[in-house]
């Protein structure tokens, strides 16, 4: 497919001209060589098409990070051969090259491996974010570098932008989709040779675009959360990966040291989670906190969810640190709360305006200057 | 520029023109009666003289099948039995590796010889896995990602003395193109051969069954194929598979000696401009093969990188995703999983001219450099961590 064809269909769709600026690549050199991940869905299918249709030398690779083992019910996790088909043939559809890449080692060892010690240890794992630090924007990075790559791009709803000579992280316009969350460590060095050209569309306009260029992939359903759990179902996952001996069965307590219960293992719970515990309870009771070296689950109401702040470990800051007022996020998918980011001896707090719940060690709190990422860090446990 | 024939490559234009005469010939199911049956039958048998006369075999021996993958198929899983002790090597090739597998789950033992450093093994090794209850030891004659040549006649004597009645086979794909194979003074009672590593379409092989080796079949429903392998024979890919054995014939000691001259010539380039460079396999293994790896560099991304650039090598094995995995040769012979994934093959073939060859390994010199010059460049803190 002509690169022109790409820019016919995105001003039938979108109504303007496909340019460097629209897609948010302006700070990519011109025409250079572009590694686009290809993971066989549509966002990443019409971030290739965009990349060749601005002109750029686009190569696809497909990632291979787990085992394509399909389940019982046929439903299939990531990384299935269907998935490497598909985006082999959207890349044909383009006229790009398309290769595929193991990189199921480091996937193991760096995000599959984690997550379950995370559970083990009573915190709640962000396995996307050490996907993305570890995976996509390190190994595959490396990998696209070898080939000869300046850049890669990725169809991640998040926009890179430049002013000066400093690259900043924003949130993708589809609000809905926003997933600059989870890329909160990219700083710098990883900004300057990344693109994410769907992050300036909606998911609406992205499918449009995939059937005005007639991609396969254009009416597939959309991908899972956690994209190596088969049907969302964690706890089963962790059960099955957990050696016995990491099994850490304990008692439930409830904030004044009254035991409730004993419960079959820490890695079965998440802080915020709602628990049933019978008994005639009067109120809805929480998990608010999971103490790892006890094995002891704390339960009370929704009101002592709430905290006042929170710390941070392995803070990262797009360009340098930059304290002060901020909104911060603590999921994905969470309504930014008012905050003040500080930074103390090496320590970082972020303190909230008012008080808040979802305070979930193991996952990322990261802070934003309206839709602009200013850094994150992991929730630790005190 | 194409320095992947290992992997097989394009059907070579003498071979091309007999197979279209051929298929433009009047022929029929060469079991018939009739005269296009017969057409069919003589050349299935013409090009059965052509492959036994490249291996030194007798033609009654060789039995055509799909393929490399199904002969060793045949050798292995038609000869293993519950009771029995399969030996093989770890550097085998993967139809190999996992026939002998399936045959340890149906109850055979399976015994996996690791090689030295160079991928050799020795007769002593072999005899001293081989008992009484040994049915099969499979090792092939010469690697097909490191080049590796196994001394295959003196392995046969060596299990000869341990256990008469065990049956030898030998996976001869990637030797008969450069190497003098010949079946019979080596004493083997079985041997693979594939006819797309010479030049002929991928789809046909043979088995050399010798001696009174009796696999038991793959497939039955017909007497064809004396019993060995039921199915109509491919009569196109058999007479191409002869035209591309007769060629291999006559052009093998010529053709050796060339790659070995310009393989050699590689090195020597590769050596001094892209250092360091490991260099895997023995030195006196095939002429045409030259494995290589970059100490940090991934194999699988040079070779993408030398694919856009016109360049067609491979990294040694291919899998069903075209996702290239850490060499299980590789691993067997010692590299760290990291080197694993480093190896980067280069293979010759006949039709491969030294000036292809040297402009190929100039543009891989540069983008082992260019690649060095970006990660230096990089530097090692990346990313902003307060």
């Amino acid at each position: 497919m002509r690169p022109e064809v790409v820019g016919e269909a995105y001003a039938a769709v979108t109504g303007r001209s496909l340019e460097a600026h629209e897609i948010g690549v302006s700070h990519l050199a011109p025409g250079s060589r572009v590694v686009a991940a290809m993971s066989g869905g549509v966002d990443s299918a019409v971030a290739a098409a965009l990349l060749h249709g601005a002109g750029f030398k686009t190569v696809g690779v497909s990632m291979r990070l787990g085992t394509s083992a399909a389940r019982a019910d046929g439903h299939v996790g990531c990384c299935s051969l269907d998935d490497f088909d598909d985006a082999r043939r959207a890349a044909e559809t383009l006229g790009v090259a398309h290769y595929v890449v193991d990189l199921r080692e480091v996937f193991q060892a760096r995000v599959v491996d984690p997550f379950v010690a995370s559970y083990a240890e009573g915190r709640t794992p962000n396995p996307c974010t050490l996907c993305n630090r570890d995976v996509k924007f390190d190994a595959f990075w490396d990998y696209a570098e070898t080939i000869g790559a300046e850049a890669i791009g990725t169809g991640h709803y998040a926009r890179v932008g430049r002013e000066g000579g400093v690259f900043s992280l924003h949130a993708g316009v589809d609000a809905a989709k926003d997933q600059s969350y989870f890329l909160f460590t990219l700083g710098q060095a990883e900004l300057a040779r990344t693109a994410f050209p769907v992050g300036d569309l909606s998911k609406e306009r992205v499918r449009a675009l995939a059937g005005a260029l007639d991609l396969p992939v254009a009416s597939k359903p959309e991908s899972q959360d956690i994209c190596f759990v088969a049907g969302g179902r964690y706890t089963d996952f962790v059960e099955a990966a957990l050696a016995p001996e990491d099994r850490r069965p304990g008692t439930i307590r409830d904030a004044a040291g009254r035991t409730l219960g004993r419960h079959e293992g820490i890695h079965g719970y998440t802080v915020g989670q709602r628990r049933g515990l019978g008994g005639g309870a009067p109120e809805p009771r929480f998990v608010t906190s999971i103490d790892p070296d006890s094995a002891t689950i704390v339960v009370g109401s929704r009101a002592d969810l709430e905290r006042d702040g929170l710390e941070v470990r392995d803070v990262r800051w797009t360009n340098g640190p930059r304290p002060g007022r901020a909104s911060v996020r603590l999921r994905h998918r969470h309504e930014p709360v008012g905050c003040t980011v500080r930074v103390d001896g090496g320590i970082t707090r972020v303190r909230f305006d008012e008080p808040t719940g979802g305070v979930t060690p193991g996952q990322a709190a990261v802070w934003y200057e309206g839709d602009r990422v200013l850094g994150g860090g992991w929730i630790a446990a005190k | 520029m194409y320095l992947d024939h290992n992997a097989g490559g394009r059907v070579r234009p003498e071979v091309a023109d007999v197979l279209v005469e051929w298929l433009r010939s009047p022929m029929g199911n060469p079991s018939s009666l009739h005269e296009a049956g017969r057409n069919a039958r003589s050349a299935i048998e013409a090009a059965r003289e052509e492959v036994a006369r490249l291996v030194g075999a007798a033609p009654s021996e060789v039995v055509f099948t799909s393929g490399g993958t199904e002969a060793n198929n045949l050798a292995v899983r038609g000869t293993a039995v519950p009771e029995g002790g399969v030996v093989t090597t770890a550097i085998e090739h993967a139809s190999v590796v996992a026939a002998a597998r399936a045959a340890g789950v149906a109850g055979s033992s399976v015994t996996e010889l690791g090689p030295d450093g160079q991928g050799r093994l020795t007769p002593e090794q072999v005899r001293a896995s081989v008992d009484g209850q040994t049915a099969l030891v499979s090792v092939g004659w010469a690697n097909g990602e490191i080049g590796t040549v196994q001394p295959i006649a003196e392995i046969v004597r060596a299990v000869r003395e341990a256990n008469p009645r065990a049956r030898v086979h030998s996976d001869v794909v990637q030797a008969v193109s450069q190497l003098e194979v010949d079946v019979a003074s080596a004493d083997l009672d079985l041997a693979s051969v594939s006819a797309h590593k010479l030049g002929a379409p991928a789809g046909v092989g043979a088995l050399v069954v010798r001696r009174g080796a009796t696999p038991a079949p793959l497939f039955v429903g017909g007497p064809h194929e004396r019993d060995r392998r039921a199915g109509t024979e491919n009569a196109a890919g058999i007479v191409a598979f002869g035209a591309a054995a007769r060629l291999a014939r006559v052009e093998r000691q010529a053709y050796a000696e060339r790659a070995l001259a310009l393989r050699e010539r590689l090195w020597t380039r590769l050596s001094t401009g892209a250092a360091p460079v490991e260099r895997f396999g023995a030195v006196d293994g095939l002429p045409g093969t030259l494995a290589v790896g970059f100490p940090g560099l991934r194999g699988d991304a040079l070779a993408v990188a030398l694919d856009l650039r016109g360049v067609a090598v491979s990294t040694g094995s291919a899998c069903a995703a075209g996702a290239p995995e850490p060499s299980h040769v590789l691993r067997a012979l010692g590299c760290t999983r990291e080197l694993a994934v480093g190896g980067l093959r280069l293979s010759m073939g006949p039709e491969l001219s030294p000036e292809d060859a040297e402009r190929a390994v100039a543009v891989l010199v540069e983008v082992v450099h260019d690649a060095r010059a970006k990660r230096s460049a990089r530097g090692a803190g990346v990313g902003d961590a307060a």
